[in-house]
């Protein structure tokens, strides 16, 4: 345990390496199970008890020590977008629906891997050649779109097999390129957090699934953990590009939600959440007394596991906290190194000064 | 009564950030009460009573949150972008004025309309706060605020920001001060969160674990010109609801209130509502379910910064609630 007062969160060789094999794991929403074998891997040796529930949920406890201490849930969820063969045309041609927020206009052209054998295939395009120009003024729709794994390979995958993006994970000097940085950036993290718990909390680890699908892993676990208070790790658009691109006629871009290499973007309100003011403040006033940057996400849509966690039972107190990252529900998302390794070091100094104090303001 | 209104819907309060408005109330409901708490989000939890042999568990809530802007963004000349918390009406916004939590003050300008006949959308507008850039604007991201409209007494009308739903508010409180002997352990619930989604009743109904729940909350009109066509008229007393577009009200519930109102000689109004919500929705659907109802408020423009009840509607409710509350319910289908 005296480790924890020499822990430095940080983000070196060890904690990239994790992160490339979480991402490039596929875990579509309902099928968490690639993901959920690494976290029992990484978890097990240091936590005092791990289960998984009913629904695939890691939970994974540490107890703290010292008089009246806060039972503290993190969550981050391990699904991702993805897809889902639904019809079989033979010839290794398949239908599919979109699991989670996708958009059908980035699918086009894209290799996916289906199945747990990671059969290779690609989301077929109609080439330039062949295209009319009116066709080329039209939205590409999702009943349009095959995914095509090559004559004679119908018969590795079948109807209801999940498929994601193919990228493979880069990295690129202080910057990272991956599919489902949305959240394997949180997983990474909370995996840091259970083997560095802060001793003064009983740290409740919930790795959650179906996050991507209407946030109903953590709904259940909040249930079962029931906390009194409960932080979010995941991962949040940047959309700090130019005006022209955020649609904005102006020379400022005023919707960029959240902007690469300004910190952990802290939230005070998104759709599903109006988070707890007292957290908000503890968040804050910690990093500006540590040190670390930090960033309010702009108050808007979207929604994390909070929204389950914080309406369940008698209500919980919640905050979410996110890596920002660019292209979130695409190919292949863009985040910074920095900002994981000083979302991890908040996340780490705002737990370790986390005591009931906290909730004894009236919120 | 009108004191208390007036008190009530001045206070700045919106969803999330009910620390000022949950103030006022505790100040009215603490004498009056056996006992008072704050839960975790924030619902202040009001007992009067014991349950006796023919009495039940009752969970009345009027929520005291109001809907709200909040600001997303600091532009380069200081006006303030922001969003809508809660269902605000775009159409109601410019030339509005908001109050920031922290005292800040402005008003709501908008893009040069270009096509007269649609209204701005909210990315269209901003709030203007004399600032001239970031560095002097008092406002930052994340910062909320609510409509600005002082009180305005018209004698049998009152109309201000906010009577949804501090009137409902000064319902319950009327209620309890003039509540005689009750066989029935009751629960006045002042609840957060309920223009962004019945938050706070949900875990207040899931902590209580009432035997009955009872909203009092405003309702639509449609006694002016053009308007959604509703059988609901100021004046003509409070509503019973019989549906909205989140619960249909427990038949039981609704025969006990229309029974009690008619036996005690009340004004009242069925009520069917097209669209919208209230906290009865949340303890319906609580643990194993709860029968549950709401008494309304007739209230015009609702969700617009001068939203109009009737006084006499008014009192009427807090009569109609001394009655149910004060004798033995018996729910019959």
């Amino acid at each position: 345990m005296t480790e924890n007062d020499e822990f430095v969160p940080g983000i070196e060789i060890e904690q990239l390496q994790l992160l490339e094999r979480l991402c490039n794991a596929c875990a579509v929403s309902g099928d968490e199970r690639e993901v959920r074998t690494i976290v029992l891997e990484q978890v097990r040796p240091a936590a005092d008890e791990v289960k998984v529930d009913a629904l695939g949920n890691v939970l994974a406890t540490r107890h703290g020590q010292g008089e009246n201490r806060l039972r503290v849930m993190l969550a981050a969820h391990m699904d991702e977008v993805g897809f889902m063969l639904t019809n079989d045309e033979e010839d290794g041609i398949f239908r599919f629906d979109t699991v989670g927020g996708l958009d059908a206009r980035q699918l086009a052209g894209k290799a996916v891997l289906v199945g747990k054998d990671h059969v290779p295939g690609v989301i077929g395009a109609k080439p330039i050649h062949l295209t009319t120009g009116d066709e080329l003024k039209q939205t590409i729709t999702l009943d349009t779109l095959r995914i095509d794994l090559g004559p004679g390979n119908s018969g590795k995958v079948k109807i209801g097999d999940r498929a994601v993006f193919a990228t493979q994970f880069a990295h690129l000097g202080p910057s990272i390129r991956a599919k489902a940085l949305d959240n394997r950036l949180g997983v990474a993290s909370l995996i840091e957090l259970v083997k560095h718990a802060p001793v003064n909390i009983d740290l409740l680890a919930a790795f959650t699934v179906q996050e991507e699908v209407g946030l109903r892993g953590a709904h259940v676990a909040a249930y079962a953990l029931n906390p009194d208070v409960a932080i979010v790790l995941d991962s949040t658009p940047a959309n700090d590009l130019p005006p022209y691109d955020a649609g904005e006629q102006g020379s400022e871009n005023t919707r960029y939600n959240t902007r690469l290499g300004a910190g952990p973007a802290i939230y005070v309100a998104d759709r599903s959440t109006l988070s707890d003011p007292r957290l908000i403040r503890h968040f804050v006033q910690t990093a500006e007394e540590s040190g670390i940057p930090y960033q309010l996400r702009q108050p808007g849509g979207g929604g994390t596991d909070a929204g389950a966690i914080h309406k369940q039972r008698e209500g919980i107190p919640s905050l979410s906290v996110s890596v920002p990252g660019r292209y979130a529900h695409s190919a292949a998302g863009l985040a910074r190194l920095e900002d994981w390794q000083n979302t991890l070091k908040l996340v780490y100094a705002a737990l370790t000064g986390l005591y009931s104090e906290i909730l004894s303001v009236e919120r | 009564m009108k004191d208390l209104i007036k008190k009530l819907v001045e206070a700045v309060s919106p969803s999330g950030y009910e620390a000022p408005i949950r103030q006022v109330i505790r100040a009215e409901v603490e004498p009056l009460a056996d006992e008072v708490r704050v839960d975790n989000l924030g619902n202040l939890i009001t007992r009067k009573g014991q349950r006796t042999a023919e009495g039940l568990k009752i969970m009345l809530v009027a929520h005291m949150d109001e809907i709200g802007v909040m600001a997303t963004h600091i532009d380069e000349k200081g006006f303030v972008r922001f969003i809508p918390i809660g269902g605000v009406r775009p159409q109601t916004c410019p030339g509005g004025r908001v109050r920031f939590m922290n005292g800040a003050a402005g008003v709501i300008g908008a893009e040069r309309i270009e096509n007269l006949s649609k209204a701005p959308g909210f990315e269209q507008m901003f709030i203007d706060l004399g600032a001239s850039g970031p560095a002097d604007c008092p406002v930052r991201v994340g910062d909320i605020a609510a409509f600005d409209r002082p009180f305005l007494d018209l004698g049998k009308r009152l109309v201000s920001k906010t009577m949804d739903d501090r009137i409902g508010v000064a319902v319950l409180i009327e209620s309890l001060r003039r509540l005689g002997t009750t066989p029935h352990e009751l629960y006045f619930v002042f609840s957060v969160q309920e223009e962004v989604g019945v938050r706070g009743a949900t875990v207040a109904a899931y902590g209580l674990e009432p035997d009955l729940g009872l909203a009092v909350d405003v309702t639509a009109w449609g006694d002016t010109l053009k308007v959604a066509r509703m059988e609901v008229a100021l004046g003509k007393g409070p509503a019973i609801k019989v549906r909205d577009s989140g619960m249909l009200a427990d038949p039981r519930v609704v025969n006990w209130m229309v029974h009690t109102a008619e036996s005690a000689g009340l004004p009242y109004q069925l009520e069917v509502l097209e669209r919208g919500g209230t906290d009865a929705q949340a303890i319906q659907l609580s643990r194993a379910g709860v029968p549950a109802g709401t008494l309304s408020i007739p209230c015009r423009y609702v969700h617009s910064p001068s939203e109009m009840v009737d006084y006499d509607d008014v009192q009427h409710a807090v009569s109609l609630m001394l009655e149910l509350l004060g004798n033995p319910v018996h729910l019959e289908s």
